[in-house]
């Protein structure tokens, strides 16, 4: 069975690795600061006993104050998976720091929650409309449109 | 003296006898030689994303038929796998053992499409494909027997399935599956050792094991690489720690392992089918859920093994009639991102026969 | 004394052309066999077409056209009264001369090459004492139509298709030639009607090899699987007759199925002894021998997959053509060495000497991939 680490273990070791960082740590979920997702991705991926290898999903929530993206990260080497979220707050420009460097799947993934939330990915080497065409306005799968 | 030459860039599609669907890549040609390839899509985008949030969580379930539309029993299950994880509904055990048997029957149906089509487009002139539809055909009659669908079959339900099967089914299905690895066998004679085949499979459009494991691919395109990682044993849903198979893996990661792949899990399929006939309990098909279900607010990813790799579904819920947020993890727009990395430096055919052994689906790359 | 006078003696001026006595002179007799060839290729194409889509359809599990006329003998009909309602289309940046003229450069050489073939015993429009030379140089004049199609498009696509066809159709003409050459140097002579004479039994059997090579390449000049990439449906579209349409397009079709009737008859007459047969009437022979050919080369498109362009000239400059030149020169070594030996020894040894050449082959040359560091 693939064990659904809990946040606040990882929380501990985030905390005395990258002060501040996060946010709020549940059972099920971890929140980092949008400045040091990178960062703690990066810590996520290669720290022995961790090695999240496989990114699973990447998620665009639109809680009218704030977005949230929902990083799901899995190891292969360890069968165990996490959920990692950042927030984003305003809604003229939103912008995180994109994760394409560390695993290539999030690729298109950002680049679909660009065109269908606005959230800008700093960072992505390609970041246009992928499911829209490209001269489309507006991101429908926010709440306020329509 | 040297010539001067120029590349050119070629469209391939949208509208294409071989391109699964509608899907572009344009392609920057120097000769016969790719030199870069860039993938466009979004013509098949629906909005079910957005739809989905304005409908109630029973509604949804024909919505994620026609997500991958080539294998609708694999989306409702991990649809409706979610709803229950966010909601906490138990399943009777007749209905656990119905759903595997439809999953299974889809990932065979689904495989012999992606199969057959990774042929025709290596130029096999639709005889093999024919074949394939021969026996998918079967499958489908079966299903048309349980749900009267052959496509989109809306057939899960929260809580179980939707309606039992009728006493026909039963007889149909066990010759199908003492029949069925015969079929498989005749294709493996004429196309396994097939030289052409081999020639236009073998070492083509590699994907190694740390490349697909850091594109996030799932499926036969992840497993051929030579990861074993099949969500039916890593992270067991429903009831498949009760049955005995095998995870087929490749090694070189080429056409020709994904091909080999798909043929062995099918195999694998026919295997599961025979122990779930036998052991097919007798009850109830659905629990008492109502149909405006509200589970409480909180939120959940679910996923499974579907034919094209792994499919999850992510929902949020406020405590009402229908989901906050509804997210698709679509293995196939995933499995799309190594195209370029595998495609550059080949040659025009292969760029069609290694996009075919991908095996993707618009209706879940765009939803 | 004019080119029209019906007692002509044209042996006067041409020494080994003159047909036998014919009632009315030369040119009735030419008359005569055009008519005839026409009514022959015409016919048997349309019968071809039928043919192979009932041969697929059942090679595929299911029925082939069976609707319009019994066993669906009419749809070559159907097929060309819908291909010639077709709006003729013309593509506006593209050569329109050249566009125009493609089709008819690439049909007019298939139909000349059945002017030499021996329909019977001495029955053919003329009997040309260079008469295999002249169907090989004939025939390379249509890859000029193929290149012409692709180029006046105005077309990528139609463009690769054309850019493939020239190298592959150029590349096949050697292993081709090369094998005929065996049959010449066993029947001493290049007219087609003195090998059909000479076959006293089949050149199959004396040359094995040749045969097979001579079918490869010839099935990679018609265009035909495992080499029909010039056309690959599943790959560049329709290659390099995209933007043909209407009666421009019946003549591609009509080259596609002409040129196979051409190579089941050059083959018939080269390898299986043309008319000859007992009991029935040679005509009858030499029909169902075409027939038994076309059968295989349809057999063959129907299972087996394509060959990618670099694999099919690799095969070409690799395999078949050390192959076919092994192969002329174990025929000239025999035919000198051992002129008078029984015919039957002779068999064994070639179909042993295959057997091991290709075995041999197979082994050290393996069609495999090419990935281009870019």
């Amino acid at each position: 069975m693939t064990v659904a680490l809990s946040g606040g273990e990882i929380a501990a070791r985030l905390e005395e690795r990258f002060p501040g960082s996060v946010v709020e740590s549940g059972q099920d979920s971890l929140l980092v600061k949008s400045e040091s997702l990178r960062a703690v991705a990066g810590f996520l991926k290669t720290a022995p006993g961790l090695e999240f290898d496989y990114l699973t999903a990447i998620t665009g929530v639109d809680y009218y104050d704030y977005f949230e993206v929902v990083y799901q990260l899995t190891s292969i080497r360890h069968n165990h998976s996490l959920v990692v979220k950042a927030r984003c707050y305003g809604r003229e420009n939103p912008a995180l720091p994109s994760v394409v460097g560390l695993w290539k799947g999030a690729d298109f993934q950002e680049r679909e929650i660009y065109d269908l939330m606005g959230i800008r990915f700093e960072g992505h080497p390609n970041l246009k409309r992928v499911v829209l065409w490209d001269g489309f306005t507006g991101h429908p799968l926010r709440k306020d449109y329509l | 003296m040297v010539i001067k030459t120029e590349p050119f860039v070629v469209n391939i599609g949208p509208a294409h006898p071989s391109t699964h669907g509608v899907f572009r890549m344009r392609a920057t040609l120097d000769g016969e030689v790719v030199l870069d390839i860039e993938p466009v899509f979004g013509y098949l985008h629906r909005g079910i994303e957005k739809l989905a949030e304005e409908r109630t969580y029973t509604q949804i379930i024909p919505l994620t038929d026609r997500l991958d539309y080539l294998a609708s029993m694999s989306n409702n299950l991990a649809y409706v796998l979610t709803v229950e994880k966010l909601a906490g509904i138990a399943v009777p055990e007749r209905a656990e053992y119905l759903r595997v048997i439809m999953a299974e029957l889809q990932r065979i149906a689904s495989h012999l499409i992606g199969v057959g089509a990774f042929l025709n487009d290596c130029g096999a002139f639709m005889t093999p494909i024919l074949y394939m539809i021969r026996e998918r055909e079967k499958i489908l009659d079966l299903f048309e027997m349980v749900c009267g669908q052959r496509l989109t079959y809306n057939y899960m339900r929260i809580g179980g399935v939707s309606h039992d099967i009728p006493e026909e089914f039963l007889p149909a299905l066990k010759k199908f599956v003492d029949r069925m690895p015969g079929f498989i066998d005749e294709y493996d004679q004429l196309l396994q050792e097939n030289e052409i085949l081999l020639a236009r499979s073998k070492g083509v459009g590699i994907l190694s094991r740390e490349q697909a494991i850091n594109i996030s691919a799932s499926g036969p395109v992840l497993r051929a690489s030579g990861v074993k990682w099949d969500i039916r044993k890593v992270d067991p849903y429903s009831i498949y720690d009760r049955f005995g198979f095998e995870i087929p893996t490749g090694s070189a990661g080429d056409c020709y392992d994904r091909y080999r792949v798909r043929v062995e899990e099918m195999r694998q399929s026919v295997r599961i089918l025979k122990q779930a006939v036998e052991k097919l309990p007798a009850g109830g098909v659905r629990s008492e859920v109502s149909h405006l279900v509200r589970p409480p607010a909180g939120e959940a990813y679910g996923h499974i093994e579907a034919p094209k790799g792994e499919l999850g579904f992510y929902l949020v819920s406020d405590n009402s009639i229908a989901p906050y947020r509804f997210h698709v993890r679509a293995p196939s727009l995933l499995n799309l991102t190594a195209l370029r990395e595998m495609v550059v430096g080949w040659k025009v055919a292969d760029v069609l026969a290694i996009f075919g052994s991908i095996d993707i689906c618009m209706g879940e790359v765009d939803r | 004394m004019s080119l029209f006078d019906p007692g002509l003696n044209l042996s006067a001026y041409y020494p080994g052309t003159l047909p036998p006595e014919w009632p009315g002179g030369y040119w009735i007799h030419w008359g005569v066999f055009v008519v005839i060839i026409l009514a022959f290729v015409l016919l048997m194409a349309m019968g071809f077409i039928w043919l192979e889509r009932r041969e697929v359809g059942r090679f595929q599990a299911r029925l082939g056209p069976n609707r319009v006329g019994p066993f669906g003998v009419l749809q070559p009909v159907a097929d060309a009264i819908k291909i010639l309602t077709k709006e003729d289309i013309i593509p506006a940046k593209g050569d329109k001369l050249v566009y125009w003229l493609a089709p008819v450069v690439a049909f007019v050489p298939v139909l000349m090459v059945f002017a030499v073939v021996p329909f019977q015993d001495g029955a053919l429009l003329a009997d040309l004492n260079i008469g295999i030379l002249y169907v090989v140089a004939i025939s390379s004049v249509s890859i000029v139509g193929v290149f012409m199609a692709g180029w006046s498009s105005n077309n990528k696509y139609s463009l690769l298709g054309a850019m493939r066809a020239v190298s592959q159709l150029v590349s096949y003409e050697i292993p081709l030639g090369l094998s005929i050459l065996g049959v010449v140097v066993l029947a001493g002579s290049l007219s087609l009607n003195s090998i059909v004479e000479a076959q006293h039994i089949p050149f199959i059997l004396l040359q094995p090899l040749g045969f097979l090579i001579y079918m490869a390449a010839a099935a990679a000049e018609i265009n035909r699987t495992p080499f029909d990439l010039l056309e690959a449906d599943s790959e560049i579209v329709a290659g390099f007759h995209t933007e043909y349409s209407g009666m421009k397009f019946a003549l591609f079709y009509l080259v596609e199925y002409c040129e196979v009737l051409a190579v089941s008859v050059i083959v018939t007459t080269l390898f299986l002894a043309g008319w000859k047969g007992p009991l029935l009437p040679p005509l009858l022979w030499f029909l169902i021998k075409v027939f038994g050919v076309f059968t295989v080369i349809v057999w063959v498109r129907a299972t087996v997959p394509r060959l990618r362009v670099d694999q099919v000239m690799a095969f070409a400059w690799k395999c078949l053509l050390p192959l076919a030149l092994i192969n002329l020169l174990i025929t000239g070594i025999q035919v000198l060495v051992w002129p008078e030996v029984l015919p039957w020894a002779v068999v064994f040894l070639n179909l042993a000497i295959m057997v091991v050449l290709i075995l041999l082959w197979s082994k050290f040359f393996k069609l495999g991939g090419g990935r281009v560091e870019v």
